[in-house]
């Protein structure tokens, strides 16, 4: 992982030297080595603060939308998770795909500082990761876990490959994976209704409405979202009392199916830790389904399942049975 | 502040006899903003509009609701009656207690109960109508019709006659369609040649007609009176403006194995062929799957002879794209699949054959010129066995729940005619029932019985089986209640009829409905018979429902009606409730153009003032009124909700709901 993180700070040196970009976007050093943040970079001088490492989950093509309107092209750095989001905004014309220069690096799977402080992590200072044995460092001594257990949720299923056209690739040569993401799905789907309906209960009344799933998601990204809209109607309701709290993620998941790539930041970033991802993963396992395989954000152009006609299209009686 | 007026139809006995009118006029009366309500026996009389004028001057009313029968039967006319006493046309409501009230519920009070519901709903509707005004789109004069048989040549002529230029697209080589395959035509036993071919002719020579034959609808864009149809020609390796039909093509082609679709299958033809002799164009077409040349680059003997050098086995499909301003579906259909009959051995016997091809057997310029030999030996068949309903009136899944309407009259012909040039022969025909609605109809099937003494037996038939050398029909005799079989020569199924396929695709690129049978569905069964949902689309022939030539010819000419009372206007209304969207929400992402089926969204990049004195372009939707038909699809795309539709607006639905669920 050190030596991409060198190639990239070189690429991002380069590059803004020799003015072919005027901003890079990356992730910067935290005050801790659990918590670096996306950050842009406009002189070569504020890269002694870029950073590349296990901590670096974050997706960063949602914060294209805004800066690549700036002057001047900006590179960015994706993971391959990250491209499909980065695909599907150039799809939906939110970032126009000539400001910016895109650098593929690889992922490798990133830690969840959470899931190893539960498992006994403590004043973590620095990780070392070797095949899939992570070791953490702390004052107090050496720590090691097994690594699948301590990735993040959206990186365990994970079995992405950098779909971005004609950008320039930073990466490790990584293993085919052999996952089933719609794992959890399934076990949702087998639970009968009223267990089912226990369970996001249960889940969704943890929620606290702080929006950071919203914020974060790239397929949130309207101008102006209906839930902060006073005249959409469901403003208000979406945090009236519990029902229409969880009323909030169902219309969320509503919003963005067929246009999330599931790059599972809403659960990453939610603090209360409700499995957020799932809601829009049943989405697509359904889309699949009914409308046959499509994975949003593959390219930047196309036609979307739910948004076009074929004659195969699943018929309402494919879905509920005839009407008798 | 709103006034607004409520008016309570009685429709007869029709809504009075289950929802108690007084009552909910006067339950209505203490709803906020309601400054007026009445009740009448037929508010859709003279008396009933002149009492809506009166109180909306009166009373100085903002807005209506009319609870009476559906909108889709007199919105227009209150709207009219409330624009005279000058109150904008889109400030009336319909609340539907007729169709949506009082015939689908028994109790009286249930009923009234929810008649005040509907209304209340209507009424939170109207206080958030804002008042609209109808655009103007122009006529494009010409017209489209789908299809060259009998439906689409009789629709074409009546709208060329009128003036208008028309443009017949039709799949085969030729126009003629089914028509041209029957050999007579009931009840009047006249040659369907004779009848059609100067029909066929008259499109040819008319200066107002187009024929695109062997062309197939591609793409439809647009609305009523602004069509745009791309076509594709399909290659037919001949030049249509050279080929004179001389036929030396046919004779040279040393690939005859095809077999011959016009004679179904029952004899063969060249690779390279005219349909049959009265086809229209009289232009040769080279079918590519048979032709030597074009399948392994060898031949060309066809090129070498043709007088006219009108062979190209180079040509492509190629394409054209038309302006129309009503478009006439007239596709016909076909006999349908055998496969799950199996009892009745088509697969398996020569002589087990369909009605169609029996008349290709019989007509002068079929396989065999119009004697009637089987095709198995053609020996002169002595025995010969009907039956009716084969995969009509069939709720077993095999076959279609539908009559297909024509069987029992061309059974009856069949008989008719085969026992009146070949008197020796017998002739019996299983059947469910005989169905001879019609002018002279049943006069004829009685003919058959009693004066060409054909033998009708009332059963089904459970199984024809093939015993040494003769066809042996298995079935019951209901009327003298026993189980018989005949020893046949000849067996003659009445295949069922359905759409022709391809009426699916056409349905789904011109956005109108159709049925579970694939039959396109019209407007109102009883009133506008011959409109399809879609504003500018008419249905003429079998691709609406089963029927003869007599109906599939009057319904073609009340299409042209319809559609020349289309053309001859210069403009046309646009309905104003279209799409706007909300340009300081709209993200630009596209969706809403995605899914609009009339091309109506485009985008255009604005600058929006952002705070700090600064602006920034964004790319935002933007309809174009006249090409909006307000079909709402964009509305629920639309993530961020900038999307909303002019008197359909989401806050004015969810308020719809909100009355409903107020209790």
């Amino acid at each position: 992982m050190k030596d991409v993180e060198l190639k990239m700070l070189e690429r991002a040196k380069e590059l803004l030297a020799n003015g072919e970009v005027a901003r890079v976007v990356g992730w910067k050093k935290g005050d801790f080595c659990y918590d670096p943040s996306p950050a842009v970079f406009e002189t070569v001088e504020e890269l002694d603060e870029f950073v590349y490492d296990y901590f670096c989950g974050a997706n960063l093509s949602k914060y294209l939308i805004n800066i690549c309107k700036k002057e001047g092209k900006t590179a960015v750095f994706l993971k391959p998770c990250d491209t499909y989001s980065f695909n599907q905004l150039v799809k939906e014309h939110r970032i126009n795909r000539e400001n910016v220069y895109v650098i593929a690096v690889e992922c490798m799977a990133k830690l969840d500082i959470e899931k190893m402080k539960a498992q006994g992590a403590e004043f973590v200072m620095g990780v070392e990761v070797v095949d899939k044995e992570v070791k953490a460092f702390s004052p107090y001594g050496e720590k090691t876990f097994y690594k699948p257990d301590v990735v993040l949720t959206k990186c365990a299923t994970c079995e992405k490959t950098h779909q971005v056209k004609d950008e320039e690739i930073i990466l490790h040569e990584r293993p085919a994976r052999d996952v089933n993401r719609f794992a959890e799905v399934e076990a949702l789907e087998a639970m009968t209704e009223d267990e089912r309906f226990a369970f996001w209960r249960s889940q969704l009344s943890k929620c606290i409405r702080c929006n950071a799933c919203r914020n974060v998601c790239p397929a949130c990204s309207c101008v102006k979202c209906v839930f902060d809209n006073p005249n959409s109607g469901v403003a208000a309701k979406a945090n009236d009392d519990k029902f229409e709290e969880q009323l909030f993620h169902i219309i969320r998941a509503f919003h963005v199916a067929g246009r999330c790539t599931d790059c599972g930041e809403c659960s990453r970033v939610c603090p209360q830790n409700i499995p957020l991802h799932l809601l829009n993963r049943k989405y697509i396992k359904d889309i699949d389904g009914l409308y046959g395989e499509y994975q949003a954000g593959e390219t930047a152009d196309g036609k979307t399942p739910l948004t076009s006609y074929t004659e195969a299209d699943a018929e309402p009686k494919d879905v509920f049975g005839e009407v008798k | 502040m709103q006034r607004i007026g409520v008016f309570i139809c009685w429709c007869g006995s029709n809504i009075a006899a289950t929802v108690d009118v007084e009552k909910v006029a006067e339950v209505i009366k203490s709803e906020p903003g309601v400054v007026f309500s009445a009740n009448y026996q037929y508010m859709c009389s003279e008396n009933g509009q002149q009492l809506v004028k009166k109180a909306i001057k009166e009373h100085n009313l903002t807005g209506v609701v009319i609870g009476a029968c559906s909108p889709r039967m007199h919105e227009a006319t209150f709207r009219k009656a409330a624009e005279e006493a000058g109150l904008n046309p889109y400030m009336v409501e319909v609340a539907n207690i007729r169709e949506h009230c009082s015939w689908i519920h028994k109790d009286m009070d249930e009923a009234t109960e929810k008649a005040v519901i509907l209304v209340r709903t209507a009424i939170a509707k109207v206080k958030l109508n804002a008042p609209l005004q109808a655009g103007e789109s122009p006529v494009v004069k010409r017209a489209l019709v789908i299809g060259g048989g009998i439906a689409g040549i009789q629709a074409a002529l009546d709208i060329a006659e009128a003036g208008f230029e028309v443009d017949i697209v039709e799949k085969n080589a030729t126009i003629g369609g089914r028509m041209a395959q029957i050999d007579k035509t009931f009840p009047t036993l006249d040659c369907s040649a004779c009848i059609l071919t100067p029909k066929m002719v008259d499109c040819a020579q008319h200066e107002n007609i187009d024929i695109l034959s062997y062309s197939e609808i591609e793409e439809v864009k647009g609305f009523v009176g602004n069509f745009s149809v791309k076509i594709r020609r399909k290659a037919r390796y001949v030049d249509e403006t050279k080929c004179t039909g001389c036929k030396i093509c046919m004779e040279k082609c040393p690939s005859k194995k095809g077999l011959n679709e016009f004679n179904m299958g029952l004899n063969t033809r060249p690779a390279i062929y005219i349909p049959f002799a009265q086809a229209i164009p009289n232009v040769a077409v080279i079918d590519p799957t048979q032709c030597i040349k074009l399948k392994t680059g060898k031949c060309g003997i066809c090129q070498k002879f043709c007088g006219v050098g009108a062979i190209d086995y180079e040509q492509k499909d190629t394409f054209i794209e038309r302006q129309y301003g009503a478009i006439v579906v007239a596709t016909g259909f076909k006999p349908i699949e055998l496969d799950n009959f199996n009892e009745y051995g088509y697969s398996d016997n020569k002589d087990v054959i369909t009605s169609l091809e029996l008349e290709r057997l019989m007509n002068a310029a079929g396989p065999t010129n119009g004697v009637l030999l089987r095709p198995s030996d053609g020996e002169h068949p002595k025995v010969i066995t009907f039956i009716q309903c084969v995969g009509s009136r069939d709720t077993s899944g095999c076959g279609k729940p539908y009559c297909s309407k024509i069987c029992c009259m061309y059974t009856a012909k069949h008989a008719m005619l085969i026992r009146e040039k070949y008197p020796d022969t017998e002739v019996h025909v299983f059947y469910i029932d005989v169905r001879t609605p019609g002018k002279n109809y049943d006069e004829f099937f009685r003919r058959a019985v009693e004066q060409y003494g054909v033998d009708y037996i009332k059963g089904m038939v459970g199984k024809v089986y093939n015993e040494n050398g003769k066809l042996m029909v298995q079935g019951s005799n209901l009327i003298d209640n026993e189980q018989i079989t005949i020893e046949s020569d000849l067996v003659v199924l009445a295949a069922a009829i359905e759409p022709e396929p391809a009426v699916r695709k056409i349905a789904t690129l011109l956005t109108t409905s159709i049925d579970t049978n694939n039959f396109l569905t019209e407007s109102h069964a009883k009133l506008r018979p011959v409109e399809s949902p879609t504003a500018g689309v008419y249905l003429a022939g079998v691709c609406q429902g089963p029927k003869d030539i007599p109906e599939t010819v009057s319904q073609a000419s009340a299409c042209a009606a319809k559609v020349i009372g289309l053309l001859v206007k210069d403009k046309l209304k646009t309905n104003p409730c279209v799409a706007m969207p909300d340009e300081t929400m709209c993200n630009g992402c596209s969706q809403c153009a995605n899914v609009c089926a009339y091309g109506a969204i485009t985008y255009v990049d604005k600058e929006f003032r952002i705070g700090g004195g600064k602006t920034e372009i964004r790319r935002v939707a933007n309809v174009n009124p006249a090409v909006c038909q307000g079909c709402g699809a964009c509305t629920v795309t639309c993530p961020s909700g900038a999307m909303d539709l002019k008197g359909f607006s989401s806050k004015q639905i969810m308020s719809e709901v909100e009355a409903i669920c107020k209790m």
